[in-house]
C-alpha cells in the first residue's frame, strides 16, 4: 500500500503550484474571475504548456498521464490557485474525443489551441442524462442539433462545444464550431467566479463523435473521471480553508487570548480536521476505484460526491463562522474559497441525486446477486 | 498511490484465514456474532489457541514472545479476525501491562510477569478512573503511603472492567501531593487478593455486569511491584493510553456489524418490500456504507505513515471519535431495523446455550441491548471530547 503521489505526479503538482503562486495569485485570479469571460485564456495555455491539459489524457492518444490520479492532482492545484476556466468541461469533452479516436481533435486541446467545453445539461435534465431533449437530426449528408442547454462553463469564450444530444434511441455527441450558424449563446458570470451561458441550437450543424445513440457508457464514464477531478479540487479548497482558519484562530485575540483557546471553537475546529480526513479518503477512494469494473467505479465516484457534498457545506460554513464578521468580506480570500466549496456541491449532482444514485447502483449489485 | 496488499500481504491474509478455519472455535464465533456473553473460560480459551500459534501477543517484540508483524500485518489480522466473529482479543495484559512493563519493567518484572500473560496465567484489569477522576485522570486520589517494604493503598477506582475476573491489577496510585499533579502519580501492580480489596458490581443500563467498583483499605503492596520510578506512573499512563492504536478505529469489527447489517436489510420486509428498499432506510445504510468506506481508507493512511515512523497523534484522535460514531451508528440502525421487536428484553437469551424461542427475528434479540452498551464506545478511552481537545492541541499549536 502506498499513498505517496509518486515522483512525476509530485513534479507536476510542484511546477503547476509554483506557477499559479507566482502568475496567478489571489488578487490576480480574482480580477479575472468576475469581469468579461471570468477566466483567463492566458494561464489556461501557460497551463497547458506546463503540462495541465496532456497530463489528463494517456499516451495513446496523445496526453502524457491520463490516470485517475494524474487527473485529480492537477484538480488539486487548480483548487488551491481557484483556477477558473472550462477545466471540468475539457476533461470530459477530451475523454469522449479520446474514446471516440478523434486524435486530432484532442491534440490541438492538449496543445492548448483550441479549447473544447461540454454541453449537456438542460433545464430538466436535473443530472440525469436520461432527461435529454436536445435532438439530432440527419440532413444530407450531415446532422443538424435543435436544442437548449443551460449553465455551460465558459460557453461564449470557447473555440468548440461537444454536444449531447438525441438521435432517436440512445445518446450521441456532436462537435460543434462555436461560430456554427444557429448557435446562440447567453453568458452570465458564476457565484464563485468564472461564467457559464445557456446555449440554443437551431439547426446548428454539428460532425458526430463516436456510434450515433451510443454514446450513454463513454459520458458516464467520462463523468465519473469528472467526479474524481471535482473530488479532488474539493479537498484541495478544503485543505486552504483548513490552514486559513487554523491560522485565523492563532491569531485573531478576544477577551485578550487567541480565539483558537476558546473550546466551542476548538471542538469545531476538530471536527473540520477530522471530516477533511475522511473526505480526502473518499477522493482517493473515487480514483482508484476509476481503475475497477462499472458498478465499483461509479459507486465509488457517487460516494465522493456525497462526502465532498456533506463535508463541503461543513467545511464552508464552518469556515466563514469561525472567521466571524471579517470572513463575510469579500476582500478575504477565505470568502472565495468558501463560495468554490459550495458552487462545487452544485455541478454534476448534488449531495442527494448522488446518495440515490449510490442507493440505486448498490440495489443493482445486491438483488442482482440474490 | 497503491491501495492494494502487497502479494506478501495477500498471502499472510490467506494463512490468517486459513488458520481461523482451522482452528476458531464456531461455539465462540457463534456467540460472537449473537452478541452473547463469553464467559471467563472462553477468553482464556481463545487467548490460548492464538498463543500456541504465536499470535496472540502480536505486537511484542520477537525476543518476548512476538511474531515481528509490521503494522500492516497486524491491521490484516485484525480485520479478519473480526470478520470471521471471532472474540476480541481483552486488552488489559497483552496490550496495556504488557508493553508498559516492555518499555518502562524492570528485567525482574517483565521475566516475571510477561510470560504470564502469554501463557493465561493472570487476568490483569485496569485501575485508572476514579469518581472524581475521569476525563481529567491526573485528578486521581487513591493513596499509596510507603511503610517500609510496602505501599499502603487507600482509595477508590471506577469503571474497572471485567474485575470480578481478574487476579492482578495496573493501578494508578498518588504517592506524593505536591507540585503538579501529574508528577505525583506512580504506577503499581497489585495482586487482587491482597486483604483489603473489594470489589463491587456497577450494573450497566444495558443490564450487563461489565464493570465494577474496587475500593481499597490499607492494601499492602510490596515495592517492587513499582513500575519505573516513583512519582513518574504519569509517563506510563500515557504511553500505556498512546500505545496500542492500529485497531483504534475497530473498523474490522465494524465491517462485520455492517455486513450483518446489510443482510438484515436485504431479507427484513417492511411494508411488502424488504428494508434496503424503503428510502429513509436506504439513505441511513447508504451514508453509513460511505462513511466506513472513507473510514477504512483512513485507517490505511494513518497505518502507511505509522509503517512510515510517523507518529500520528491528532490523526489517532480522528480514528477513534469516527471509528466509535460509525459503530455507534451501526447499532442504532440494527435497533431500527428490528421494528418492535427491538423492545422485549430477555437476557438469559445473551448467554450461550440458551435454548428457549426467541421474540421476533433471532437476532433481534440483542439490539437495544448492544446498543446501549455501545454508547461506551464514545466515552471511554478518552471520551471523544477528550480527544477533539487532544486534535486541537496538535493541529493548533496554541
Amino acid at each position: 500500500m502506498d499513498f505517496s503521489l509518486g515522483e512525476d505526479r509530485q513534479m507536476l503538482v510542484d511546477s503547476l503550484g509554483r506557477f499559479l503562486s507566482d502568475r496567478f495569485p489571489f488578487a490576480a485570479r480574482n480580477a479575472v474571475a468576475f469581469e468579461g469571460t471570468g477566466w483567463s485564456r492566458a494561464i489556461w495555455t501557460q497551463m497547458a504548456e506546463l503540462g495541465a491539459v496532456g497530463a489528463l489524457f494517456e499516451e495513446s492518444v496523445g496526453g502524457f498521464g491520463g490516470s485517475s490520479f494524474d487527473v485529480g492532482v492537477v484538480f488539486g492545484e487548480i483548487g488551491r490557485a481557484l483556477v477558473t476556466g472550462p477545466w471540468l468541461a475539457a476533461l470530459q469533452a477530451g475523454h469522449v474525443l479520446a474514446a471516440a479516436g478523434e486524435v486530432e481533435g484532442l491534440a490541438s486541446l492538449i496543445a492548448g489551441e483550441s479549447v473544447i467545453g461540454l454541453a449537456q445539461e438542460e433545464a430538466g435534465t436535473a443530472f440525469d442524462p436520461a432527461a435529454i431533449e436536445t435532438r439530432a437530426t440527419r440532413v444530407g449528408d450531415g446532422w443538424v442539433l435543435d436544442g437548449v442547454k443551460t449553465v455551460v462553463s465558459c460557453a461564449g469564450s470557447l473555440d468548440r462545444l461537444l454536444v449531447v444530444a438525441r438521435a432517436g434511441e440512445g445518446l450521441s455527441t456532436f462537435l460543434v464550431d462555436k461560430s456554427a450558424p444557429g448557435l446562440f449563446v447567453r453568458d452570465y458570470l458564476l457565484a464563485d467566479g468564472g461564467s457559464a451561458g445557456d446555449v440554443t441550437f437551431a439547426a446548428t450543424p454539428g460532425v458526430p463523435v463516436g456510434e450515433i445513440g451510443q454514446a450513454g457508457p463513454v459520458l458516464e464514464q467520462a463523468r465519473s473521471l469528472a467526479l474524481v477531478a471535482l473530488s479532488w479540487e474539493a479537498v484541495a479548497v478544503m485543505d486552504t480553508l483548513r490552514a486559513m482558519t487554523l491560522d485565523y484562530l492563532r491569531t485573531r485575540k478576544q477577551f485578550g487570548i487567541p480565539i483558537g483557546k476558546f473550546q466551542a471553537l476548538q471542538h469545531r475546529m476538530a471536527t473540520l480536521a477530522l471530516e477533511i480526513e475522511q473526505a480526502r479518503s473518499a477522493a482517493i477512494n473515487a480514483a482508484d476505484r476509476y481503475r475497477g469494473d462499472r458498478l465499483e467505479r461509479e459507486r465509488a465516484a457517487s460516494a465522493a460526491k456525497v462526502t465532498i457534498g456533506k463535508v463541503g457545506s461543513l467545511v464552508a460554513e464552518e469556515a466563514i463562522q469561525m472567521h466571524g464578521g471579517i470572513g463575510m468580506t469579500w476582500e478575504l480570500a477565505l470568502s472565495h474559497y468558501a463560495k468554490r466549496l459550495i458552487m462545487i456541491g452544485h455541478e454534476l449532482g448534488d449531495e442527494d441525486f448522488h446518495l440515490a444514485r449510490y442507493i440505486e447502483l448498490g440495489q443493482e449489485d445486491a438483488f442482482a446477486l440474490a | 498511490m497503491d491501495l492494494t496488499f502487497t502479494p506478501e500481504e495477500e498471502a499472510f491474509r490467506d494463512e490468517v484465514r486459513a488458520f481461523l478455519a482451522e482452528n476458531l472455535p464456531q461455539r465462540l464465533s457463534d456467540k460472537t456474532r449473537r452478541g452473547q456473553h463469553l464467559t471467563k473460560a472462553e477468553h482464556e480459551e481463545w487467548h490460548a489457541i492464538l498463543n500456541s500459534r504465536g499470535w496472540f501477543a502480536n505486537h511484542w517484540p520477537v525476543d518476548w514472545g512476538g511474531p515481528g508483524w509490521s503494522v500492516m500485518q497486524r491491521f490484516i489480522f485484525e480485520t479478519e479476525t473480526a470478520l470471521a466473529h471471532a472474540p476480541r482479543i481483552l486488552p488489559f495484559g497483552v496490550s496495556m501491562i504488557g508493553p508498559v512493563l516492555l518499555k518502562y519493567g524492570s528485567e525482574e518484572q517483565k521475566r516475571k510477569w510477561l510470560p504470564r500473560i502469554l501463557d493465561g496465567s493472570d487476568w490483569w484489569c485496569q485501575g485508572y478512573s476514579e469518581p472524581g477522576a475521569g476525563s481529567d485522570l491526573a485528578g486521581l486520589k487513591t493513596s499509596a503511603v510507603r511503610d517500609g517494604d510496602h505501599y499502603v493503598v487507600n482509595g477508590q477506582k471506577t469503571w474497572t472492567t471485567l474485575a470480578q475476573f481478574a487476579n492482578m491489577m495496573f493501578c494508578l496510585v498518588r504517592t506524593s501531593t505536591e507540585g503538579k499533579k501529574q508528577d505525583g502519580i506512580s504506577f503499581l501492580l497489585i495482586d487482587m487478593a491482597t486483604p483489603g480489596i473489594e470489589v463491587r458490581p456497577i450494573r450497566l443500563l444495558s443490564g450487563d455486569h461489565e464493570v465494577n467498583e474496587v475500593f481499597f483499605t490499607d492494601v499492602r503492596v510490596p515495592v517492587e511491584n513499582l513500575v519505573g520510578e516513583e512519582n513518574r506512573g504519569w509517563t506510563y499512563a500515557k504511553y500505556l493510553l498512546t500505545y496500542e492504536r492500529t485497531n483504534i478505529a475497530g473498523v474490522g469489527s465494524s465491517m462485520s456489524a455492517f455486513e450483518e447489517l446489510k443482510e438484515i436489510a436485504r431479507t427484513e420486509r417492511r411494508n411488502g418490500r424488504p428494508l434496503a428498499q424503503d428510502p429513509h432506510f436506504a439513505a441511513r445504510l447508504a451514508r453509513l456504507e460511505i462513511e466506513l468506506e472513507n473510514m477504512k481508507t483512513t485507517n490505511l493512511r494513518v497505518l502507511a505513515a505509522a509503517g512510515a515512523g510517523a507518529a500520528p497523534v491528532a490523526e489517532s484522535s480522528m480514528l477513534k471519535i469516527r471509528g466509535t460514531e460509525i459503530r455507534q451508528q451501526i447499532d442504532d440502525l440494527m435497533r431500527r431495523a428490528a421494528g418492535q421487536f427491538a423492545r422485549p428484553w430477555v437476557p438469559e437469551a445473551f448467554e450461550g446455550g440458551w435454548n428457549g424461542q426467541p421474540v421476533g427475528p433471532d437476532w433481534a434479540g440483542p439490539v437495544a441491548t448492544q446498543y446501549f452498551n455501545n454508547r461506551k464506545l464514545s466515552i471511554f478511552g478518552g471520551s471523544n471530547e477528550v480527544q477533539r481537545e487532544i486534535i486541537t492541541k496538535a493541529i493548533l499549536e496554541l
